[in-house]
Formats: C-alpha cells, sequence, structure tokens
C-alpha cells in the first residue's frame, strides 16, 4: 500500500464534462501543470472542434460515468473533478430530460464509481449559489451554513439540491476523501456564452416588473484558478465562489448600455415560455428565480481558505461590457455628452436672454 | 427615454432636485464654491441644474455603488431623503431629544415602539438620525417578510438600507459597524387600534436581544410620539385582511371613504427621544441564554413605555405645533 502526503498534487485526475466551455479549460490547465502526470478528459459528447485544440494533452474518453466505472478504478484515479453540470436545457441535445439525466443520474453514477475507486483522494464537484433556493424569508447574504428555506422552482436550481444531497451521502460513504464543493455565481467573461451573458448581450433585456435583484459575477478566469486550486491543494468542504460586491440588474442593464423592459413576473413567465418553445431565448424559472430575489454570498470563507481573492463582480462585469460593446444603446459616453450639450445649451441661452434684456 | 421624458425629468431636478448638502442645513453650500470653476458666472440655479443633470447621467448609465443588501446611497441621499424631510419637517414638525445617546461610530441596534398603519416612523426615524445626529449616520431598518414580497415596495426598500428581518442579515450588520433600526411589535404595532395608542404590544421572543447580544452591540430603545395618529385606526375588517393576504385592513376617518386621499396623514406633532444605550459587550456568551434575552428585552420594554409617558405629557395636543 503506497501512502500519499495529504499536500502532494495528485498524479492521476479525470475531469469530466470537457465537451463543455469550463471543463476543456480546466483540462488544458490541470494537463499542463508539471506536477501532475496524467489527466483524463470524461465525457459522452466529443469535444466542439473549438474546444479539441485545448485538449491536446488530455486523454479523451467518450463514454458516460456508468460506463467508466471499472475505467476509473483501472486509471487509478487520485482526484476526480465533476464539472457535467448543465445550467440551461440544449434543445438540441434532448431538453431538460437530457439535462435532469446529466445533472442528477450523471452525478450520482460519478459517485457511485468513485466510491469504488480505492487510489481516490480528491472529489471536487461544481455547484451553484442556486444551492440556496429562493424565498422571500432567506437572509440578504448567504453563508455556506445558509439552509434553504423553499425549494426552488428552476429546474437547475433543483439539480444542485439534488447533487449536494449526493455529495453528503458521498462524504458519509468515504470519509477519507477531501470532497470540496465549489458553489459559483454565475460566470462571467469576455468570452464566457451562458444564458446570463447571453441575456444581457441582448439590445432590450426583459426585467421582472417592481423587483431589482442583487446579482453577483464571478469572472470564468477566477473560477479556474479556484478549481485548479482544489485539485493541487487540499481544500476540503463547500464554498461559495463570488466576486466581491453586488451589482443590481437594473444598474448592470444600464452599465451594459441595455434598455430595460419591465414585465410583471407572471407575464415574462409566460413570454419566456412561449419564447422557448420557440427555440429563442432562455428565459427559465431559474432566471426568473434570480430575477425576484437576487442572490448575494459571502466569500470570507473562500478567500480565507484558498487565500486567493477573486476579482470582484463589478471588475468581472466591466470586462464582459467591454467586449460586448455592440448593440449597447445607451453608453456612458453618450450620456456625458448629453450632459455637456444640455449644460451648453442652457447657458448660451442665458447668455443671449442677459445680451439682450 | 425621449427627448421630450428627458427634459421633463430636469425640470423636476429643477424644481426638486436640492443637493442633499445644503437641505441638511448644516453642509456647507461655501464647500462647493471654490471648486466650481467659473464661480463669477455660475449661480445657484446653474450649480442646481449642473448636480441633477449629473445626477440623471450616472443613474441612466448605472455609475452608482449599492452594498451587499442592495442599498444605494446615492439615490437614497438625492431622491428619498428629500421626499422624507417635507413630512418630518413641515409635516409633522418633528423635534429629537437625546440624539447623544446614539454612538458617533460602531454598531448599535436602535429599538423602537411601532405605530401608524403604515410604517412611517421607521422612516422618519432614519430622517432623525441622519438629519441630527453629528455624524449623520445612517439607520439599516429591517422590515418583515411581506414588504419584501410586495413588488415595487420590495425594491424601494432595498434601496433605502433595508433588508429582511433575520437574525444573520441583523448581525452581519451590526459587525459591520450600522445602526440597525428594529420594531419588535412588528404588524401588532402599527396595526392596533386608536384606542390602544401608546399601549406597547408583545415584543415577540426578543430575537432582537440575542443577536445584540452574540454580537456585542449596545442596544438603544427610542420613544417615537406622533405615529399613532397619523391615520387613527377605528376598526379593523379582519375578514377582509385575510381575503386580501395582509394582517390588517384599517379603517380610519378618511380612509377608505376618501380613496387615495386617505392615505394623506394628519399632521400630528412628533417627538422622537433616544435613550441611554444599554451594552452588552460583556453578554456575549449568554446570548442563547432564554432568561437573560427575556428580561433584557422587557427592560428594553419598560424603557421605552415609561418614556412614551413622559414624551406624552410634553406634548398635551397631538396636533399643536
Amino acid at each position: 500500500m503506497v501512502t500519499y502526503s495529504a499536500a502532494a498534487p495528485p498524479r492521476v485526475v479525470v475531469v469530466t464534462g470537457v465537451s463543455r466551455f469550463l471543463g476543456a479549460r480546466v483540462a488544458s490547465r490541470l494537463a499542463a501543470d508539471p506536477r501532475i502526470e496524467r489527466v483524463v478528459g470524461l465525457d459522452p459528447h466529443e469535444p466542439p472542434t473549438a474546444l479539441a485544440s485545448l485538449l491536446g494533452d488530455v486523454q479523451l474518453i467518450q463514454a458516460d460515468a456508468r460506463a467508466a466505472t471499472g475505467a476509473m478504478d483501472d486509471l487509478g484515479a487520485e482526484a476526480i473533478v465533476h464539472l457535467a453540470v448543465t445550467g440551461a436545457p440544449d434543445p438540441q441535445h434532448g431538453g431538460r430530460a437530457a439535462m435532469k439525466e446529466q445533472n442528477v443520474i450523471g452525478t450520482m453514477q460519478l459517485l457511485a464509481a468513485a466510491q469504488g475507486t480505492g487510489r481516490l483522494r480528491k472529489m471536487i464537484v461544481r455547484s451553484s449559489t442556486a444551492a440556496y433556493g429562493a424565498s422571500f424569508r432567506d437572509p440578504g447574504v448567504f453563508t455556506e451554513d445558509t439552509e434553504p428555506r423553499a425549494v426552488p422552482r428552476g429546474a437547475f436550481a433543483r439539480d444542485i439540491l439534488d447533487i449536494e444531497g449526493y455529495v453528503r451521502g458521498f462524504r458519509r460513504r468515504r470519509p477519507d476523501v477531501a470532497a470540496t464543493v465549489l458553489r459559483f455565481a454565475p460566470l462571467i467573461s469576455s468570452t464566457a456564452d451562458t444564458t446570463l451573458t447571453r441575456y444581457f448581450a441582448q439590445p432590450f433585456v426583459p426585467t421582472v416588473f417592481g423587483r431589482d435583484a442583487r446579482l453577483q459575477f464571478v469572472h470564468v478566469d477566477d473560477a479556474l484558478e479556484i478549481l485548479h486550486r482544489s485539485v493541487v491543494e487540499d481544500h476540503p468542504g463547500t464554498f461559495n465562489v463570488a466576486g466581491a460586491g453586488v451589482l443590481l440588474l437594473s444598474q448592470a442593464v444600464r452599465r451594459a448600455g441595455r434598455i430595460a423592459v419591465p414585465l410583471p413576473e407572471g407575464t415574462l413567465s409566460s413570454v419566456a415560455a412561449v419564447a422557448r418553445n420557440f427555440g429563442v431565448g432562455q428565459i427559465g424559472l431559474d432566471q426568473i428565480d434570480l430575477f425576484v430575489h437576487g442572490r448575494v454570498v459571502d466569500t470570507t470563507r473562500l478567500v480565507k481558505e484558498f487565500g486567493f481573492t477573486p476579482r470582484t463582480t463589478e471588475a468581472a462585469f466591466a470586462e464582459f461590457i467591454e467586449a460586448h460593446r455592440t448593440g449597447s444603446a445607451l453608453t456612458a459616453d453618450r450620456l456625458a455628452a448629453a450632459e455637456t450639450a444640455i449644460l451648453d445649451g442652457i447657458r448660451r441661452v442665458r447668455a443671449a436672454a442677459r445680451g439682450n434684456p | 427615454m425621449s427627448t421630450e421624458d428627458y427634459r421633463e425629468a430636469v425640470s423636476f431636478q429643477l424644481a426638486d432636485g436640492v443637493p442633499p448638502g445644503p437641505l441638511n442645513g448644516r453642509a456647507a453650500l461655501d464647500g462647493h464654491r471654490p471648486a466650481e470653476p467659473k464661480a463669477d458666472t455660475i449661480d445657484v440655479w446653474d450649480r442646481r441644474i449642473a448636480r441633477g443633470l449629473a445626477f440623471l447621467r450616472r443613474r441612466l448609465a448605472g455609475a452608482y455603488e449599492v452594498d451587499e443588501f442592495g442599498f444605494d446611497p446615492d439615490l437614497t441621499d438625492s431622491v428619498f431623503y428629500p421626499m422624507l424631510r417635507v413630512l418630518y419637517k413641515d409635516w409633522f414638525r418633528t423635534e429629537v431629544f437625546g440624539i447623544d445617546n446614539v454612538p458617533d461610530t460602531g454598531g448599535g441596534l436602535i429599538v423602537g415602539n411601532h405605530s401608524g398603519t403604515l410604517a412611517l416612523d421607521a422612516l422618519m426615524l432614519s430622517v432623525a438620525l441622519r438629519d441630527t445626529h453629528p455624524s449623520d449616520r445612517r439607520l439599516r431598518l429591517l422590515g418583515a417578510d411581506l414588504v419584501f414580497r410586495i413588488p415595487v415596495v420590495a425594491e424601494l426598500a432595498r434601496k433605502a438600507g433595508a433588508t429582511v428581518a433575520c437574525n444573520p442579515d441583523a448581525e452581519r450588520l451590526m459587525s459591520g459597524g450600522e445602526l440597525v433600526g428594529v420594531f419588535p411589535e412588528g404588524f401588532k404595532g402599527i396595526g392596533k387600534r386608536y384606542a390602544d395608542r401608546y399601549k406597547l404590544q408583545r415584543f415577540g421572543r426578543g430575537g432582537f436581544v440575542s443577536a445584540a447580544l452574540r454580537t456585542g452591540t449596545p442596544i438603544i430603545p427610542v420613544a417615537i410620539v406622533g405615529a399613532e395618529e397619523i391615520y387613527p385606526i377605528l376598526a379593523d375588517l379582519k375578514p377582509l385582511a385575510r381575503l386580501l393576504g395582509i394582517p390588517y385592513f384599517p379603517v380610519t376617518p378618511t380612509f377608505p371613504w376618501l380613496g387615495p386621499l386617505g392615505l394623506v396623514p394628519l399632521p400630528s406633532k412628533w417627538l422622537i427621544e433616544f435613550c441611554p444605550p444599554i451594552p452588552t459587550a460583556h453578554l456575549t456568551e449568554h446570548a442563547d441564554d432564554p432568561l437573560m434575552v427575556y428580561n433584557l428585552a422587557d427592560q428594553v420594554r419598560e424603557t421605552i413605555q415609561a418614556t412614551l409617558h413622559t414624551l406624552l405629557e410634553k406634548r398635551p395636543d397631538p396636533f399643536g405645533l
């Protein structure tokens, strides 16, 4: 029996969900780390060509976790990074049913496979701040110990609750494995393509009337850094991962130079449902819950444990705006120009009036 | 926004867009003068227009900061407080006593009596602290979850610095050195009938005391006289309230008879007195001791009730000057 020092980075790492943006990036970063000998990408889908170039040094296994149960032990996986968690149903890949299959059943099977992997020391699972649910009695700021007060309406949020439930079970059965659960705020960057980034890229942005949600984002690069550190260092526990500070939805829309279209909650839900049926727009109950309740988390525990502070929500969003300049109507420059023009106009009129009494 | 709307908004700023500083009565108008480049050609109105336009531009560009609870100081100082000050000064003629009892820095839990059908007393209390305290302190109110269920109201409450009444939020704010305002009577207080005016209702489970004990924050009782008379509740239509899902349905001399006019509060005379703070720093380990919590809550309640009586003696006529 070989003993491992807790501090040493694992030699073999399995990453799930490498056919997607975050998974591919994490796998490629781990493969570039000289301390890690072997990175295996596990995904039932083939990575798209845009991501395939990232995965040059990653050994790909095109299978779901169930099929890979035996392989996991044979590979001698010492760490598993579970990123095959989808935020929104993809109509091209089976919609909500496939999403639930991947998120819930996929996690269940992966954890079952991991349980039988003798050399496993680390389990890192991607979760979301949606784990806190959405209720009007919620505290303004969630710490990791806050329990959800109501089962959320959104499909993704319910999947997240299930996933975290399975991880709790896994922790009980394999107390020797350091399990890290990372609850990410919505990811944002100049290139990230998520439901929320597509939402803010539209010229007209539907919002919920009479609500102004508090939002937080985390920059993709910071998310990658945290994921990388959880693999090469030891950080068991559950952590909120978000940029400090808050943007209100209306404020974010204004900063992006977009125009908010407030709709009553019921109208927005039905319009969004119709739009989804036609395959346009992806606002689901997850987004509506977020826009009604807002979601702000405390990251003290993350900063203390990882010794790393993600860039602020404001900075992360500013970078996103910079990359999505096109399509913005009310930019800060234009507003400043209008302000100067009006002031000058008033002064000219007054000067003229004073000149001809 | 069309040009028409923009102009309208600008002219609104002209009429009401009084800069927050001068309205405090203390902040120096002169302080701004040297900063203006062309002081000789620019008069007061020019400066007001410029400030109004700058405010509008900031709002439209989203160039302002909110804290993690959604508090928007820019909007509160420029829009909410100027509007509330009209009620505070001209309508209710509010007088404040014992402001020295509120600490200049650090956290504090301000516990008050609640009355007046709509929670105007909470809003007036925050104006009182902002305007009469030497350090212009802000009050962070804790509201019932009902407030945060109602669209628009929820949005305004958060922007004005309120949050849901729960221990995690209260403790977080107090540890951050904020003054937190709480009304333990809740709906029992604001929804009581005129006949029961100035009789303190039950103080709930004393959750506010354990929050203060856990963070070692001083408790400052405050007595508010005047709010009871603004919308005197003659009767409470309970079945209608249940139907609408609200805690009470008030019948006042003007509501619902006069429709929206019934929402105009009666011009009672207001007195607000801050009582000496009750230190709790030495009691931190007793935060979970129900007896200690209950006794302290009772002490706060007695203090407020006694102060209410002395204030009422100072004000024999509720609608006098």
